[in-house]
């Protein structure tokens, strides 16, 4: 019975803990991904750029309030800069928008077109992150590494097997909750959502019930804008802020987005979390978990591991292959809000 | 654009100049096959880089020789679990067929994928366990055929297409975005096992010392003909010094220098051949029939559609094509690099750049494609000395010691990402057509 609740434990501590925060990470990525795509209809490579931007704002306005010398105890000051970050953001993103992505939405541009136009945006976006904070990896976490050590759940338990609560893993899974229904209730009952919505089902009838377009492009800026700030501060908070990591980002990212049904934004949230858990479930070794369940006979000798984390960039891809296989339109039929 | 070969010639080195063509020509040739998809048929590839890389793998492959060793210990586990791999692929698509109205159909296909993974485990892991530890400091793979390496250029469009056509298979006929996504994901995991499969391409230990198909240059050195040839080119220059001891030393630097300079220029004209012949072949494609064909799904498919045309099938085709010319220029560049380095394969580098060059060019024009290569690979090169020059003027009033402006020297490598983010931008937004927009002959 021990022997259970360990292997119990050493599931929990190694996949469920780290793919539920990898895959809140995931699911913000991805929603930010599927706005875009349902209002402005192209796909955005450039989102894994503007995460990067977001969580460099984060990162700068950080320093500016550590050299103050404020903090927030035993929370991270990131907590604290990311409102200003997400105004940076916004601002950066509705200026790219203003001065780039309009001129072929007015001009009606095919999706192709406008996806390579978010490719020279990526570019453009890649050179000033390093320009202004230098390619090399950046710690910017501070406060309370930990909610539990292991030790102490060893100590509590008197279990063999620890598990290890970060501070950041529980912020990005609140963060993640709290954004997702606010978002969601935005959608679902207010004005704008509603008109939102409808500009996305149909871009022309909405136009004929009197929705402003452009207003609806600029709030779409703002929720993107603000998802993919504290995407990417949560995603530099969890593992470390480093830029070429967020290009690496866009494939599961997009992956998320369309196994969930691109365009809509509960499949991008199921979606992310679909993708994190395979991703970790597949590259886990569970020699541990079998030592514990199965009888010392039979006890494995390798690590019982399907696939080595180098290839972490295979099951997400494997998953979109599947998908589209088998339903290309996505878990949850996709294309509207 | 030869001005700036010149200008480079005589103000850096010969020899830089020679090297920079020779990128540029294979840049071209890079560009020419995303013109192929793009220009003429609309096809959006993300994953550029994937396919050179396995151009790449195509020459190390043909031309090392074989590691008998590693062949003795692992070959026949190799065999076997390659041979299993076949038969499962060939049990699902039975399966597929046989089980295609029965609701149980996935099921069957999984665990049939379960069942043929877990038997070429059993072959798999031993095989490539033996075949890396032999002598893992030199060679720890299998080696390739050991053919002249120049075969690979073949091999590697071989390669590209079979990779592009399951690719192709898959996406094509889907929207247009998936396909770019796709190939964008199969590109990271081309590089991700190329890194990690030391078995078959060593791995981030990198092959080097690959086969040339030109001499080698300390064999020129002591060639007779060369160094003849040599002295008489420079005679006037020789017979100005009359100390034989000094005139010796100088022809011996001359032949240095000449020896570097004629492999490269031996590479340019391969490479120039290479380039006129998919030129050719690129062009007689366009205004054919087949070319017309391309150019009206492009432009209004579901009226291409309506007169019969099997828009799928097609796009299928050129993206097969395509992907076929990048392997091919894959395969020259690691030729002219002498060696493999899976880590050096970066997307911006392989991909995005590309894609700027395509754009800038012109899309749907060849000659605008190649010019594309030679511009931007040019700019590319010579943005960041160019870049450290300006922020020098720039900052001249701030001293030396002041960290705005040391930080921004730090930062001169990324100011070519700015450029050519840029230059991507405005060219789309202000010239949609390119530098050479394409010509449309209405016969």
């Amino acid at each position: 019975m021990v022997d259970l609740i360990n292997a119990f434990v050493v599931l929990l501590n190694y996949i469920f803990i780290p793919a539920l925060s990898y895959g809140s990470q995931l699911a913000l990525g991805a929603l930010g991904v599927s706005f875009i795509y349902a209002i402005l209809r192209f796909a955005n490579f450039s989102h894994g750029d503007l995460m990067s931007f977001g969580a460099m704002m984060t990162i700068l306005f950080t320093w500016l309030f550590q050299s103050y010398g404020i903090s927030l105890g035993f929370l991270p000051t990131a907590i604290l800069a990311l409102p200003l970050a997400i105004i940076a953001t916004i601002l950066f993103s509705i200026l790219t928008d203003r001065f780039v992505f309009r001129h072929y939405r007015i001009k009606k541009s095919t999706p192709v077109v406008l996806a390579m136009v978010s490719i020279g945006v990526m570019f453009v976006i890649q050179a000033i992150v390093r320009i202004i904070i230098g390619p090399d990896d950046r710690q910017f976490f501070d406060g309370q590494k930990f909610i539990m050590k292991a030790k102490q759940f060893k100590e509590i338990t008197g279990l063999n097997e620890g598990l290890a609560i970060k501070s950041t893993q529980v912020i990005t899974i609140l963060a993640t909750i709290v954004l997702v229904s606010l978002l969601f209730w935005f959608l679902q009952r207010t004005r704008t959502g509603k008109s939102m919505r409808a500009f996305s089902d149909n871009e022309d009838l909405a136009l004929l019930s009197g929705i402003n377009p452009d207003k609806v492009v600029f709030i779409t800026w703002l929720i993107v804008g603000a998802l993919a700030t504290v995407a990417g501060t949560l995603y530099g908070l969890d593992k470390s802020f480093k830029p070429f990591t967020y290009l690496g980002l866009v494939l599961p990212i997009f992956a998320s987005a369309i196994v969930g049904g691109i365009g809509s934004p509960i499949g991008a949230v199921v979606g992310g979390y679909v993708i994190a858990f395979s991703e970790i479930m597949v590259t886990y070794a569970y020699k541990k978990f079998f030592i514990y369940l199965l009888p010392q006979s039979l006890e494995p000798t390798g690590l019982v591991q399907l696939l080595s984390t180098d290839y972490k960039f295979a099951v997400s891809f494997s998953i979109l292959v599947i998908v589209l296989l088998i339903r290309p339109s996505g878990i949850f039929k996709g294309r509207t809000l | 654009m030869a001005s700036m070969f010149l200008l480079v010639g005589f103000g850096q080195s010969w020899s830089i100049s020679l090297s920079i063509l020779n990128m540029c020509i294979i840049s071209a040739i890079m560009s020419m096959g995303i013109n192929i998809q793009w220009g003429y048929a609309g096809i959006f590839n993300v994953g550029i880089m994937g396919f050179t890389a396995l151009g790449g793998l195509a020459a190390v492959l043909v031309s090392y020789s074989p590691v008998g060793e590693a062949w003795r210990v692992g070959g026949i586990g190799m065999i076997v679990s390659l041979f299993l791999l076949i038969t499962t692929i060939v049990a699902v698509f039975f399966l597929n067929r046989v089980f295609r109205h029965s609701s149980y159909k996935y099921w069957i296909i999984g665990l049939t994928i379960i069942i043929g993974l877990i038997l070429i485990n059993l072959f798999f892991r031993p095989a490539v366990q033996a075949i890396e530890d032999v002598n893992p400091a030199v060679t720890g793979f299998l080696g390739g055929l050991g053919l002249p390496i120049i075969f690979s250029w073949i091999v590697g469009g071989l390669f590209a297409a079979g990779v592009a056509f399951v690719i192709g298979k898959i996406t094509l006929g889907l929207r247009s975005d998936y396909l770019a996504i796709a190939t964008l994901g199969i590109s990271e995991i081309i590089i991700a096992v190329l890194k990690h499969e030391d078995w078959l391409s060593r791995g981030v230990k990198n092959v080097i010392g690959l086969k040339r198909p030109v001499p080698y240059e300390i064999d020129l050195q002591k060639t007779d003909w060369f160094i003849s040839l040599i002295s008489y080119l420079n005679s006037s220059k020789l017979g100005k010094i009359s100390d034989s001891l000094e005139s010796e030393k100088l022809l011996n630097q001359l032949v240095i220098e000449g020896s570097s300079i004629f492999v490269k220029l031996s590479y340019m004209i391969l490479f120039t051949i290479v380039l006129l012949f998919i030129l050719y072949l690129a062009n007689k494609a366009q205004i054919s029939p087949w070319g017309r064909m391309m150019r009206a799904i492009r432009d209004n498919e579901t009226s291409a559609n309506a007169m019969g045309k099997d828009v799928v099938k097609r796009h299928l085709q050129v993206f097969v094509i395509g992907s076929a010319v990048v392997g091919i220029a894959g395969a020259m560049l690691i030729t002219q690099n002498g060696l493999f380095t899976p880590s050096s394969f970066l997307p911006l580098r392989y991909t995005f750049l590309i894609w700027v060059m395509v754009i800038v060019g012109g899309s749907g024009n060849n000659v605008g494609a190649i010019l594309g290569g030679f511009v931007i690979w040019f700019v590319w090169i010579e943005a960041a000395p160019a870049s450290q020059y300006l922020i020098e003027i720039l900052t001249i009033a701030l001293n030396d010691e002041n960290e705005f402006k040391l930080h921004l020297i730090d930062s001169v490598p990324y100011f070519r990402y700015l450029i050519m983010g840029s230059v991507l931008l405005l060219i789309m937004r202000y010239r949609p057509k390119g530098i050479l927009p394409e010509k449309v002959r209405h016969s």
